[in-house]
């Protein structure tokens, strides 16, 4: 999962050391996909007919929060936090929906790679204004989500548009075999192609260098700047693609943010990346969305309110992060 | 130093430079004037005393949310949790207006709930080290649900925002001076004296500016961190009830849109979200700017996007001279 640190050319002989010191590093991961086991067999034990379709639901229901986590990732891996990502997804989605609307397949498909540049373009913008203006990342990204609200608000002020339809088939229905989501496949490969190739480059280090010692890094001959440029256009690169995607499972346009900003916020610290940055990887994350939907579907089958999804949310990421915290002040006192 | 070298000191700039940084109320109220100027061009006659009173009024929530995140930014922290904390004290309030106890109990039981609320962020911030950010944000999640919860238990009982909290919201004296005053300023004074006279104002920025030297200083930081949430919580609550007696509505999300305006008033007020520098009288003025701000982009006939481009683009200007000017030292 975090790839990064392995490196490239470990020696056979080291395999099982190597095998050890990344599920060492992983552990959160891991444990959190011990969690999601435990959720789906509860599931499984109070709704008896829980099956291919709570799992097709359950794939197209975390794919813009899942998109939205590793955006956030990303920035926070950097060392920095982007609180524009639901305004960014606004943006691209209502663009994607509006242009594709009653356009053939091809010029949807010109869309979504120009809805894609779009996304690497106002990440650019976002990490520019951060390094140049040398104020404090939550700063900038807070102000930049109002202008890309406002700009999504200028290019539709009502919900509308619609998707090509491949762009939804292409999110909606198994994948081969029923327990398959496609929702869940395109997520994992999206953030699999973009992801793994950088991580394991000098960028990717770099990205992490950066996250959690800037002065280090600098002094290591990291070019801060344009690292953290590239950072922040990669979260945007992903809140595109949750745009799209916002846009695919709802087959239209929104202007107006959803929750993902802050539900990003939450996803990633569930997923074991530090908030102080340069500790994590974006997989943790993805399985910190689909622990919390599954918590929220079976409070629904428990027939409990839904606003205590809510309360349990908040509940479960102060826990988490206070049993974090026990264990490392735990840890750090031996 | 002699007089001609503190003229050619305002000449090069350093000596503006030092203003900016030292006492960042003037520059500001600089701003201030030049948006009054600028809207009163661009709708001649607008400026009156009325006017005034109903920028004043709008100001004066907006200026209480913005203190919440003044003073947890001395701290190097962030309170993500008015807004929720906020349209809770106003939806409680509203729905017990029929009890026995009237709306003096609603307002009691409004303010308690929020104490209890920044207790418990206090005790996650203080004692259990949770980042302050997710730590309000979390609690924010737990107050939005509770409030739900309790708006369909409270759904039977008929609501209405009640009459003493539209008084104290929206009316004004002589339709000039608003009676929510009368809550902001003894606030106001409290928290300015509060920061500047007492020691707990002290640790509040020593905590922020070098938490191991305030430690190792003996000072207990756990203590101050949540007595902190408290008192923002209960300042979120009491803004909460003035925007809802202002707006008359009373509902779980009332207070959603004016968080991220909060922090920015603080932001263009001179406060540094990495704690440490700040203070109350610029987090005002930020406010007060905002709002002109708002209105001004009004009077232009501004569609509400473009309004929420200059603004965040205003944002970003203000921080990033900010930062040039106290950072060149």
């Amino acid at each position: 999962m975090t790839a990064v640190t392995t490196p490239a050319g470990a020696p056979p002989a080291n395999s099982a050391r190597t095998v050890v010191s990344w599920a060492q590093r992983s552990s959160w991961t891991i444990g959190l996909l011990g969690l999601l086991a435990i959720l789906l067999v509860f599931t499984k034990i109070i709704q008896p007919s829980y099956g291919v379709a709570g799992i097709q639901g359950l794939g197209i229901s975390i794919l813009p929060l899942g998109f939205a986590a590793v955006a956030q990732a990303v920035a926070v891996i950097a060392g920095g936090i982007d609180l524009s990502i639901g305004s960014m997804m606004a943006l691209t989605s209502v663009i994607a929906a509006t242009l594709m609307d009653g356009q053939s397949a091809e010029y949807g498909l010109a869309v979504v790679i120009g809805v894609l540049i779009l996304g690497l373009l106002l990440g650019a913008i976002n990490g520019s204004l951060v390094v140049v203006t040398r104020v404090p990342d939550i700063v900038v990204t807070l102000a930049m989500s109002f202008v890309w609200a406002g700009f999504a608000l200028l290019v539709r002020a009502a919900p509308g548009g619609a998707a090509s339809p491949w762009l939804m088939n292409l999110v909606t229905g198994p994948f081969g075999n029923p327990w398959l989501p496609k929702a869940a496949i395109v997520l994992v490969i999206v953030v699999a192609v973009v992801w793994i190739p950088l991580a394991r480059s000098r960028m990717g280090l770099s990205l992490y260098a950066v996250g959690s010692n800037q002065l280090a890094a600098f002094r290591s001959g990291v070019p801060i700047g344009r690292t953290k440029v590239v950072a922040y256009a990669l979260t945007g690169l992903f809140a595109a693609v949750g745009g799209l995607a916002l846009t695919a499972s709802t087959s239209i346009g929104t202007p107006v943010p959803g929750p993902y900003t802050l539900e990003s916020v939450a996803a990633v610290v569930l997923g074991g990346v530090s908030l102080a940055g340069g500790r994590g990887g974006v997989f943790g994350p993805i399985v910190a969305v689909v622990v919390l939907q599954i918590i929220q579907n079976d409070m629904t089958f428990l027939s409990f309110d839904p606003n205590y999804a809510l309360v349990a949310q908040g509940v479960i990421l102060i826990g988490v992060l206070i049993l974090g915290s026990v264990l490392e002040s735990r840890r750090a006192r031996r | 130093m002699n007089a001609s070298a503190r003229t050619s000191e305002w000449l090069t700039g350093a000596g503006w430079r030092r203003l900016f940084r030292d006492r960042p109320i003037v520059p500001l109220m600089g701003l201030l004037a030049i948006l009054v100027l600028a809207i009163e061009a661009a709708d001649p006659g607008i400026i009156s005393p009325e006017w005034t009173g109903v920028i004043v009024r709008a100001s004066i929530p907006l200026a209480i949310l913005a203190g919440c995140q003044t003073l947890t930014m001395l701290t190097g922290g962030i309170d993500l949790s008015v807004a929720a904390i906020g349209s809770m004290a106003g939806f409680v309030t509203a729905t017990l207006v029929h009890s026995p106890g009237g709306v003096a109990e609603g307002i009691i039981v409004a303010l308690v709930a929020a104490a209890l609320a920044g207790l418990l962020t206090g005790i996650g911030v203080g004692v259990f080290r949770v980042h302050p950010l997710i730590m309000t944000l979390g609690m924010s999640f737990v107050v939005l649900g509770l409030s739900n919860v309790w708006q369909l238990q409270m759904v039977q009982t008929g609501a209405g925002v009640p009459e003493q909290l539209r008084w104290i919201g929206s009316s004004t004296l002589a339709q000039v001076v608003p009676y929510s005053l009368l809550v902001f300023v003894p606030l106001t004074l409290l928290i300015l004296l509060g920061l500047r006279r007492t020691g707990y104002g002290r640790l509040l920025y020593a905590i922020g500016d070098n938490p191991v030297a305030a430690r190792l200083s003996g000072t207990r930081s756990w203590q101050v961190l949540i007595v902190l949430y408290v008192i923002s919580a209960v300042m979120a609550g009491i803004a909460g009830l003035l925007i809802s007696g202002l707006t008359n509505t009373a509902s779980v999300s009332l207070v959603d849109t004016s968080l991220l305006p909060a922090v920015a008033a603080a932001v263009i007020g001179g406060t540094s979200i990495l704690g440490g520098r700040g203070g109350f009288g610029g987090t005002i003025v930020g406010a007060l700017i905002l709002t002109v701000l708002t209105a001004l982009l009004t009077v232009l006939g501004l569609p509400e996007p473009t309004r929420q481009v200059v603004f965040g683009s205003i944002i970003v200007v203000v921080a990033a001279a900010y930062t040039r000017v106290t950072s060149e030292s």
